[in-house]
């Protein structure tokens, strides 16, 4: 059982400002259903330009719905110019803190309170956008996200950003990748235990086509098959793994991202470090 | 905790120590505390007791009692067999073979021996959780050491065709192992008439104690021990005996042979009345696993959180666990609900509520009076509820 404050069950329990704005002024939206956490935020500003109204509706646990409630009281009366200062730990403070694991949900609402005041300034749906590149595939998180928490909440392990961010949190294929954010940002190495080198292994062809089929198969097929895509393996040449990815994965404009960061990094774990999967060309 | 009233459904985690069992084990911790080993007959009746206890536990599986080896529950039962038989094989057979839904002792040291070189198959079961057999049949080749699968999920309860599955491994020549853990108690178990060659069970799932197990180990079975040291457990388990949780588990086991029809009766009749209860309350339900446990219900509630209606059934003193992410502390649903293919909508909604003999009527009528206005509430939260376009964060990972 989570240990949660109080102020955090208070919240979750008798949330405040529930609801939905027919015509806000700014709308935000982060998260999806896939990611098993959601929240819309709602603001309506008064004539001074302060948020005189703020609603949201939350998918999530017990403290996403309560850092979505603090997000609410917290930035009421405000002034946008305010409200964009608002960071993920005042949502936590607000709440007498969250659980480690769980500070994901008050990036979450700062997340969505950008998104809201975005929308407002410019038009856009509302809509968090992937800026740069996407460093966690499985939970859509960018270089630059990862960047922001390791600044605004001193981040220093993998483990850190992953509870901050949830990046790293699924296949595990970007932790390599997360280190190198860490070290460049804060300009020490990561703190964290350094990631045991694995002692290369040397494998024979026929081992190696026989454990890319077996991964593949294990692995990547049923994540894409729940997608309506499907992949197939055409050959393998040296280090180099030819693939054609079927179905809806052929037109999907994040092709790349798949062939990246899902089956190169399944292959990796658990095959050899050194593949590189590259796709079929036509 | 602002709730009078305890319900607790959650008895594949864990079950209440039967009464029976405590006052069995009452004379051990201060009174009888002689050494099995010991000469003296302070020591000697107390070996005779240990003896008592492993018939118990023979009965209620169909073995001989020289076949049960005392262990300190489920997880080590499951290193002993995997790890056991495959170091007995020196490394001459380097493939094994599990499900992708098998309890993390197994899965984990699976993936553990995986790093360390043996050759991993897991089987895939569909979106009922069954197996597909010939992918089992398929799978074995000369080089395979051990198959372990799971005799019931510990998550939906889905029982696996044991009997089937033994055939297959019998007719291959390959050693089987099953985690019997959740199976053990609920539902009839013969190794006497079923060709498994080694069986996991644990004392606390079964209303006996925590820190004590079995394992099965079919005569002729060649088994390397963990722990090493001493003559105890035919040589396969070194250490002084646990006692107290010995005489504890042989209780619970005599007491499970016993109430065995009931929990095919009772519990399963409260079971399904749970689940009628909430189907009928509650839209959008789905439910997790096809031919299961007497006593398992996990069901999927779409568009709302599973922690979010544990925390919720809390207050109400109702204890049930969930497949969510959120609520295991990892951020993806629970590999069983993967593994099912569970749509990402009711994944992480999913709560299981298993039951005992100790449950009552009046108790799951209180759930089902209760769980669809949990529901409602957090549904009216839920910015999927209510036909609103979602824009949210485009998910690369996901094609969406």
């Amino acid at each position: 059982m989570w240990d949660y404050t109080k102020k955090v069950k208070e919240h979750f329990l008798n949330p405040r400002n529930v609801g939905y704005i027919p015509e806000p002024d700014g709308l935000g939206e982060v998260g999806s259903l896939a990611c098993g956490d959601a929240l819309r935020l709602m603001f309506k500003l008064d004539q001074q330009g302060r948020i005189e109204d703020a609603k949201f509706q939350t998918f999530g646990c017990g403290s996403a719905i309560a850092s979505s409630s603090a997000l609410t009281e917290i930035i009421k009366g405000m002034t946008l110019e305010e409200a964009e200062k608002v960071t993920n730990q005042q949502i936590a403070e607000y709440l007498g803190g969250l659980p480690e694991q769980k500070m994901h949900c008050s990036v979450m609402g700062r997340e969505a309170l950008e998104a809201a005041i975005e929308n407002y300034r410019t038009g856009q749906t509302g809509a968090k956008k992937l800026e740069g590149r996407v460093t966690c595939i499985c939970f859509g998180v960018t270089e630059k996200d990862i960047e922001r928490a390791i600044q605004e909440n001193h981040l220093t392990t993998v483990e850190e950003v992953t509870n901050y961010t949830k990046a790293g949190g699924g296949c595990g294929g970007c932790h390599g990748e997360i280190e190198e954010i860490i070290s460049r940002v804060t300009g020490q190495p990561p703190t964290a235990e350094p990631i045991k080198e694995k002692p290369k292994k040397r494998l024979t062809n026929i081992q190696k086509i026989q454990m890319i089929t077996e991964t593949i198969e294990r692995e990547v097929r049923p994540a894409l098959r729940k997608d309506g895509g499907d992949i197939e393996l055409i050959d393998v040449d040296g280090d180099t793994v030819i693939v054609a990815l079927r179905g809806n994965c052929a037109q999907c404009r994040v092709a790349n991202f798949t062939l990246r960061d899902v089956v190169q990094a399944k292959l990796r774990e658990f095959v050899h470090e050194d593949l590189v999967v590259v796709e079929e060309q036509a | 905790m602002t709730a009078h009233r305890q319900v607790y459904l959650d008895n594949n985690a864990t079950t209440m120590c039967a009464p029976e069992v405590v006052s069995a084990m009452e004379p051990y911790w201060n009174g009888r505390y002689g050494n099995p080993s010991s000469m003296h007959s302070f020591g000697g009746d107390v070996r005779r007791e240990v003896d008592q206890a492993r018939g118990e536990i023979a009965a209620l599986l169909g073995a001989q009692p020289s076949e049960i080896v005392f262990t300190s529950g489920g997880s080590e039962s499951d290193n002993l067999a995997i790890r056991g038989t495959v170091e007995a094989l020196g490394g001459q057979k380097r493939h094994i073979i599990t499900t992708r839904v098998e309890h993390p002792a197994v899965r984990g040291l699976c993936h553990h021996l995986q790093k360390q070189g043996y050759r991993l198959t897991e089987l895939p079961v569909d979106s009922e959780g069954t197996l597909d057999l010939d992918l089992l049949a398929q799978a074995i080749t000369p080089d395979t050491a051990i198959v372990s699968i799971m005799w019931a999920n510990n998550e939906t309860g889905v029982v696996f065709p044991m009997e089937e599955i033994a055939r297959i491994c019998k007719s291959r020549r390959v050693v089987l192992h099953t985690d019997a853990v959740q199976a053990a108690g609920k539902i009839p178990i013969d190794v006497s008439r079923l060709p498994v060659d080694l069986l996991s069970i644990s004392g606390h799932k079964l209303h006996g104690p925590k820190g004590i197990g079995a394992l099965y180990v079919r005569k002729g079975t060649k088994l390397v021990p963990l722990i090493i040291g001493g003559h105890q457990e035919g040589g396969k388990r070194a250490g002084t005996e646990n006692v107290t949780g010995i005489v504890g588990l042989g209780q619970a086991c005599s007491l499970a042979r016993k109430y065995l029809t009931e929990e095919f009766g009772y519990v399963r009749g409260l079971r399904d009345r749970l689940q009628q209860g909430i189907v009928s309350g509650c839209e959008g339900v789905r439910i997790n696993g096809k031919n299961r446990l007497p006593n398992t219900l996990n069901v999927s509630f779409e568009y709302v959180e599973g922690e979010a209606i544990l925390l919720l059934l809390d207050e109400l003193g109702i204890s049930a666990s969930s497949g969510s992410a959120c609520a295991s502390g990892s951020l993806e649903p629970s590999h069983v609900m993967r593994a099912m293919g569970v749509p990402f909508t009711a994944a992480h909604g999913s709560i299981r509520f298993s039951l005992s003999r100790y449950n009552t009527g009046e108790e799951i009528d209180y759930v089902v009076q209760h769980l669809p206005k949990i529901i409602d509430r957090l549904r009216e939260i839920s910015p999927f509820v209510g036909g609103r376009e979602w824009h949210g964060t485009p998910l690369p990972g996901h094609s969406h």
